[in-house]
């Protein structure tokens, strides 16, 4: 059904669309509107949930832990700081391999203090064990909560998912959004069955045991397999919702638009694949490849996009500081070798408006820069 | 040379279906002092056994032991602490609660 909504409201429908049987909601911007309409949809009768309204995100994280270990569908957002606080248990979640679904708005990281968006909080997870999908409209967050759910309980994958949307450009932009009928996404989505072991009183368990150095290599190891080949059901997942809902993103792990033929590339993610696309159309010399399965992250589809490119422009909204640049820089480098021309361009931090002047301007000037540069973009007219 | 891609099956999430079999580990053997009870001080009272950390004492009527009647002393419980010996390691909480002063240490003889 059309509804013209903000991105917040259609992440907190696909969620409830979902049936979580536990909802975890703790408040903060600006992923807050998210967890309201949550709560709401769970007041008007909309969506049966148990609903927890905890005191921090950590305590959110281990609710959903808790509840995902005792055999339910769980659900929760957060983003920032929140995603920060929850940092030690996200490592938990996924080393006891809990197909947690969690919304994250992207936003800055403290310090300073900042409420806009960048990609800072989610990357900074990269290491753990989640998988990490990138939207770039209010439409296809809907679709790839979904989408994430059944990735998520997959038995060969049982990993969490955090579904990654561009604070404020996402969440409070309103958009039209085709939102899915519940016998549709029923016929997409089985009702939940746990995969693994559950906390049952009737059937006493333990579940993230304490191990010897050589069983702890062999599962971590395990886990390294898991989310490598959760690469496969992403894909086959998001074919198979494309033939009931007739949407697609490229081949799920990464988008092609206007790549074919031409020497440069820009490759970004989220929401700035949009001013991309408005770049690409008056340009005729650049394409876009937009990644949307940042982890796992897709370094074969990488390379097969790029095979005929001779640049690369890589317009990321993160800093891993202590290197000069971002995250997606050196592994897309090292995916690359030094066959091509990658230059790093460090956009939006703190929620700055990487422009389509501005990226235009990048693309323009891209012919005087050498491989390995890293660029700041403050403003429109700085490149 | 690095050996090729293993691939191990062990259950997902470090999961263990069937809870109790720590106790295969006998944590008796990291003892290095002994606490040991001295039933005629002991009055069955109980705080031991909160207090004991591994829950290895509890009260029953300790062997070869004959408790004396309530004509002939203060204390005719016939309940006594008793140390499960296997999982005690010796952390001496016990003796340090005991009101009576019933439990003392020695040092672990193997």
């Amino acid at each position: 059904m059309e509804k013209f909504l903000e991105g917040s409201q259609a992440a907190a429908e696909a969620a409830a669309l979902c049936d979580p049987s536990l909802t975890v909601a703790y408040p903060i911007t600006p992923q807050t509107h998210i967890v309201e309409d949550i709560a709401k949809l769970i007041a008007d009768g909309k969506l049966k949930a148990s609903h927890i309204e905890v005191e921090s995100e950590f305590s959110a994280i281990s609710a959903v832990i808790g509840g995902s270990a005792a055999g339910v569908r769980v659900y929760t957002a957060t983003s920032s700081q929140g995603l920060a606080l929850m940092h030690e248990a996200l490592f938990a979640a996924a080393g006891m391999r809990f197909p947690i679904v969690m919304h994250v708005a992207n936003r800055a990281l403290s310090a300073p203090l900042s409420i806009w968006n960048d990609w800072q909080d989610s990357i900074s997870e990269r290491d753990s064990g989640w998988i990490q999908l990138f939207c770039e409209t209010a439409e296809e967050v809907v679709d790839t909560t979904i989408q994430a759910y059944r990735i998520a309980e997959d038995k060969k994958v049982l990993l969490p998912i955090m579904v990654c949307m561009d604070g404020f450009f996402i969440t409070h932009t309103m958009e039209p959004v085709d939102m899915p009928e519940k016998a549709e996404v029923d016929r997409f989505l089985p009702k939940y069955v746990p995969n693994y072991t559950i906390l049952d009183p009737k059937k006493p368990a333990s579940i993230g045991c304490f191990t010897f150095p050589k069983q702890y290599a062999e599962i971590r190891s395990m886990l390294s397999d898991a989310i490598d080949n959760s690469k496969d059901i992403i894909k086959e997942a998001h074919d198979d919702y494309a033939k009931i809902f007739k949407r697609k993103y490229g081949n799920g792990l990464v988008e092609e638009y206007r790549l074919e033929g031409k020497k440069i590339a820009i490759i970004t993610m989220g929401s700035l694949a949009g001013n991309v696309r408005e770049v690409v159309d008056s340009r005729k010399d650049v394409g876009l490849l937009r990644i949307r399965s940042f982890r796992p992250f897709p370094k074969e589809d990488i390379i097969s996009a790029l095979k005929d490119v001779n640049t690369v422009l890589i317009f990321e909204k993160d800093i891993s500081l202590g290197t000069g640049y971002g995250a997606l820089y050196p592994e897309i480098k090292s995916a690359l070798g030094d066959k091509k021309k990658v230059i790093n361009y460090i956009v939006g931090m703190g929620g700055i408006d990487c422009t389509v002047d501005a990226i235009d301007d990048a693309v323009e000037k891209s012919k005087y820069r050498k491989d390995g540069e890293a660029v700041w973009l403050f403003e429109t007219q700085n490149t | 040379m690095m050996d090729t891609k293993k691939t191990f099956s062990h259950p997902p999430g470090a999961s263990v279906a069937n809870p109790g079999n720590t106790t295969v580990n006998k944590t008796g053997a990291w003892r290095t002092y002994r606490p040991s009870l001295d039933f005629n001080k002991c009055t069955g009272c109980g705080i031991c056994t909160r207090f004991c950390p591994e829950g290895c004492i509890e009260l029953g009527k300790p062997e070869g032991f004959q408790s004396k009647s309530a004509s002939e002393t203060k204390n005719p419980n016939p309940l006594k602490a008793i140390i499960d010996y296997d999982y005690c390691k010796g952390c001496r909480i016990c003796e340090v609660e005991c009101p009576f002063k019933a439990i003392s240490s020695v040092v672990e003889e193997k």
